[in-house]
């Protein structure tokens, strides 16, 4: 086991509340930010903003219910904002997945260290991209490699910027 | 009735949520449904912050392009540069407005040497919300008279057509989408065959026969076949040609930057090709050499 991982009993594991409309205006802001810097910037397509929230508000809010109706929230708004070739559900049901498995760790782990923020990110952002690629070839029945090196580019470029808007998103926290 | 453990009471909510969403899925399959309400609420949710977002960063860029970049050449002149920050900044965002003004004069003088086809002159608010598809989003909609299925151009070549329009706001699928596809033909050598995207930034011209001759560097245009966009247009480049079978595989370089759009043109007319064929219907009548129906080209 990541010696950044502590394991505790789920009564040591502190969970931390935010006001819901620091929650709505993150989530929207992931959006926006997410749908306008790829026009500028191309490599920036490489980010998922809304999945790096919905792991925060999970891993942060440690109750699992919260983090699945969060990452299906987002998750669809993301597919509404992807163009009618993408069918709503898509990433609705991968970001509900991961927000569900995200908030049951947060509630086993402490995961305030940026190393095993920047671990789980990274594993989470795979299983986000397998859930996807599963959902496309077993439901919608379309070709979809399972893996390639972009993928593992993404998923660390994705990690790494996790552990710095994870600093940034902490100061939502309510003391 | 048997009551839940509170334990795997998230679970249940789990395992519901994704049933849902997955009938939600299959419910999009069966009927072509697109679950257009959730899209018109979230769209209209995020567009006016795509807008402002676009307006801002324009502004920003523009200063740091025109303002801050000149510190560095002017140096020695700190203190005069100092005094006259003020003016310069005005200067900026003047020369940001003429940058903007010249794109668009290079838009309108496109629209006014094709006259004969109406077009709306649009600007890209903001990209698709994942990878999954390779979309963009203007900043006109159904009420500018932006339509389901219109092409969308700049003059420097074609980017793609319209998916969705909404209120304020349209969606645009980018020519090198896996489910995008144009009608288009080789300038040269006049051969026809669907050209598509593969998620990728270059597009694949999918069915030409060996046995025809295709150079490269050869222009690849649009052959009106698909009804969505006029003849002639500029597609992109052959930048690679390989053996197939039965056809070769040949890829194509877009002729507009797909990767840095800020203006589009949006051509309201469905059928711009029936206009052409009465002016000219010797002109229609395409050389076709291993064309495998292009009309197919438009997917959706």
């Amino acid at each position: 086991m990541n010696g950044a991982f502590d394991i505790r009993g789920e009564s040591h594991i502190e969970v931390h509340k935010f006001r819901l409309g620091a929650i709505i205006i993150a989530m929207l802001m992931a959006l926006v930010i997410q749908t306008w810097t790829p026009i500028h910037f191309s490599k920036a397509a490489l980010l998922d903003l809304p999945l790096l929230v919905t792991i925060y508000f999970g891993l942060s809010r440690r109750n699992p219910s919260t983090g699945l109706l969060l990452g299906m929230a987002i998750g669809l708004a993301q597919d509404s904002l992807s163009g009618p070739t993408v069918p709503l559900g898509l990433y609705g049901i991968a970001k509900t997945i991961i927000g569900y498995l995200a908030s049951s760790l947060g509630a086993r782990l402490d995961t305030e260290h940026p190393a095993a923020r920047c671990a789980l990110t990274f594993a989470f952002f795979v299983a986000h991209q397998g859930l996807i690629v599963v959902t496309r070839r077993i439901l919608l029945a379309q070709p979809e490699p399972w893996f390639n090196m972009h993928l593992i580019v993404a998923a660390l470029v994705n990690a790494i910027v996790a552990v710095f808007l994870f600093l940034l998103l902490d100061r939502l926290r309510k003391n | 009735m048997v009551a839940i453990p509170s334990r795997h009471k998230s679970l249940v909510l789990l395992a519901g949520v994704i049933v849902l969403q997955v009938l939600m899925l299959a419910v999009q399959i069966k009927r072509d449904s697109e679950g257009r309400l959730i899209r018109v609420w979230t769209v209209g949710a995020v567009s006016p912050f795509e807008r402002a977002g676009s307006n801002g960063f324009g502004w920003i860029r523009n200063t740091w392009r025109h303002y801050f970049a000149l510190q560095n050449t002017t140096r020695e002149n700190e203190q005069i540069r100092r005094e006259n920050d003020a003016l310069k900044l005005q200067i900026a965002q003047l020369q940001g407005k003429a940058a903007e003004a010249d794109r668009l004069a290079v838009l309108l003088n496109f629209r006014q040497s094709h006259g004969e086809v109406p077009m709306i002159a649009a600007r890209v608010i903001g990209a698709g919300a994942g990878t999954a598809s390779l979309t963009i989003q203007l900043d006109r909609g159904e009420r500018d008279g932006i339509r389901k299925n219109m092409g969308v151009i700049t003059p420097d070549g074609v980017v793609g057509k319209v998916v969705e329009a909404y209120p304020n706001a349209s969606q645009v699928l980018l020519l090198t989408d896996k489910e995008s596809g144009v009608g288009a033909m080789l300038a040269d050598s006049r051969i026809q065959s669907p050209i598509g995207g593969q998620g990728e930034p270059l597009l694949v011209m999918k069915y030409v026969p060996n046995d025809d001759t295709v150079n490269l560097g050869e222009r690849v245009i649009t052959s009106g076949m698909d009804r969505i966009f006029p003849r002639d247009l500029p597609v992109g480049t052959v930048a690679e040609i390989k053996p197939g079978n039965p056809f070769k595989q040949i890829r194509v370089k877009p002729a507009a930057n797909l990767e840095r759009l800020e203006e589009v043109l949006v051509l309201p007319s469905l059928r711009p090709l029936a206009m052409k064929n009465e002016q000219n219907p010797a002109a229609a009548q395409p050389s076709v050499s291993g064309a495998a129906n292009p009309s197919s080209a438009a997917k959706q």
